[in-house]
């Protein structure tokens, strides 16, 4: 199994550790529920450095990545800029789910999902030959260009990371969201996968573990891969193998918003996507009755069935939410039966957003 | 590994303490809650209910996972504990004060096919 570079300190404050993806990571150091809410009370930290950043550079990147992803690159003008994106294949199904940073011009940062990194490598390297474009793709794995990376999330990140990170803090302020800012090694960026505001912070390996401990000292709690899941379900946001994934169209997904089918330009999976159009509703369950949501559970509605992707309890709301696949004329406010276990449990139909910024919104 | 000497065990890692009176009470075991993470919700079979050993008698759900608990001997169940419909976390803070259910044993003599404190700590130490 692989390890990141913070795995010691992971054992040292008492993680239960998991594979994850091939990757020996934390899943809670003690109680996932109260790193939950320390994330949407205060700050917590999450180490994330299983995930791939791979640097995308040369004179053709931007020409290669407008071909290659489904949202459109060229909505990134200015430095520092990032999208969200997802990367299909000829079918128009989800590769994977990844965040691209314009550091410069020809010069991007991509991060890719730990379990499809090396799918998504193989791909990547397969097209650029393909279409005989002058581009490189560099993860940073290995060696002395290994790359770390810390989520520092919730209401009070802020305060910790200037606090651990003084030097970064006049850069980091400025930041509007979904952006990024160099500052000597590191890369101080102003997204997250909770619902909550924060920055995650891309450094070398080598000086990960000291900036961990500093961040600890300031009072961000280490939180593991439990708790990172129940926060993005509370916000909304898919998870790559679990909501969408290679059989799954983007816009089944809820993800339609990342697609950009408006611009002439060509993608692959573009052709695909336009002659199925979409098929499902992506929307929100909140269970009405006493019990918990998960995935795969059969969803029966006046207008069809459906199925959960993803379901858990919600320490925020305490109580069952998921994200379902719904039939197309399913509609925020409906009720819905879904089959745990033995039994039909009532859901209702909501936005699937549950919780944003400590707020409930459902 | 907290396993207490005076309580019988299973292999499907619950917890049985025989009562005066003859019944027993069933919990699941520290290793159990600890696998599971923190507990969000049970569900507990109902007074009167008869249950064969090893039939499936409650569910324990994490946020990560949900679990069945059996019945460790036949029997019919004569109370459950309602304090864990609000409060399952209780299980994670003292899983052998946190019963599950209370059980009337078809038999009492059956109580000496469990496991001892001994048996089940090797079962945990080999898992």
């Amino acid at each position: 199994m692989q390890k990141t570079v913070l795995n010691e300190e992971h054992r040292r404050r008492g993680a239960r550790m998991v594979d994850f993806g091939g990757w020996e990571m934390p899943l809670h150091y003690g109680s996932q529920i109260e790193e939950h809410h320390a994330v949407r009370r205060d700050a917590g930290m999450f180490d994330v450095s299983h995930m791939c950043a791979v640097d995308v550079r040369g004179s053709d990147a931007r020409a290669f990545l407008r071909r290659l992803l489904a949202n459109n690159v060229d909505r990134l003008q200015l430095p520092g800029k990032a999208l969200y994106s997802t990367m299909l294949n000829e079918a128009g199904g989800v590769i994977d789910d990844l965040i691209v940073y314009h550091l410069a011009e020809n010069d991007f940062r991509v991060v890719i999902n730990a379990a499809t990194a090396a799918n998504d490598l193989r791909w990547m390297t397969a097209r650029r030959d393909e279409w005989g474009l002058a581009v490189t793709i560099g993860a940073r794995r290995e060696g002395a260009d290994a790359l770390a990376m810390i989520a520092v999330q919730g209401p009070q990140a802020r305060q910790k990371v200037w606090q651990a990170l003084p030097e970064c803090q006049s850069a980091s302020a400025a930041l509007k969201p979904f952006f990024a800012a160099s500052v000597g090694d590191h890369l101080i960026a102003s997204t997250g996968y909770t619902g909550e505001d924060g920055y995650e912070i891309t450094l070398p390996a080598a000086q990960a573990v000291m900036l961990w401990n500093r961040l600890a000292d300031a009072g961000a709690r280490p939180c593991g891969l439990g708790a990172r899941d129940t926060l993005r379900l509370e916000a909304g946001m898919n998870l790559y193998g679990q909501d969408m994934d290679e059989s799954v169209s983007p816009l089944d997904a809820g993800l339609a918003w990342t697609v950009d089918l408006a611009s002439p330009r060509d993608f692959v999976g573009k052709a695909a996507l336009l002659a199925r159009p979409q098929q499902h509703r992506f929307l929100g369950l909140l269970l009405l009755d006493r019990g918990v949501l998960r995935a795969h559970q059969q969803v029966e509605s006046a207008h069809g069935r459906g199925e959960i992707t993803s379901g858990s309890f919600s320490p925020t709301l305490q109580q069952s939410i998921a994200l379902a696949r719904l039939p197309l004329a399913a509609a925020v406010g409906d009720t819905v039966q879904v089959g745990v276990r033995e039994r039909l449990l009532a859901a209702r139909v909501v936005k699937p957003c549950f919780v944003r910024n400590g707020s409930i919104l459902v | 590994m907290n396993i207490p000497t005076d309580l019988k065990y299973t292999r499907s890692h619950e917890w049985v303490r025989l009562e005066a009176d003859g019944t027993i009470r069933i919990g699941i075991t520290d290793h159990a809650q600890e696998l599971l993470g923190d507990l969000v919700f049970i569900e507990l079979p109902e007074p009167g209910r008869e249950l064969a050993a090893e039939q499936e008698a409650a569910v324990v759900e994490s946020v990560k996972a949900a679990a069945d608990v059996y019945a460790p001997l036949a029997g019919s169940v004569i109370e459950n504990n309602q304090a864990l419909a609000d409060a399952p976390e209780l299980v994670n803070q003292d899983a052998y004060a946190a019963w599950l259910f209370r059980m009337r044993p078809a038999a009492v003599n059956d109580l000496d096919s469990l496991l001892d404190a001994a048996a089940y700590q090797e079962i945990v130490a080999a898992a």
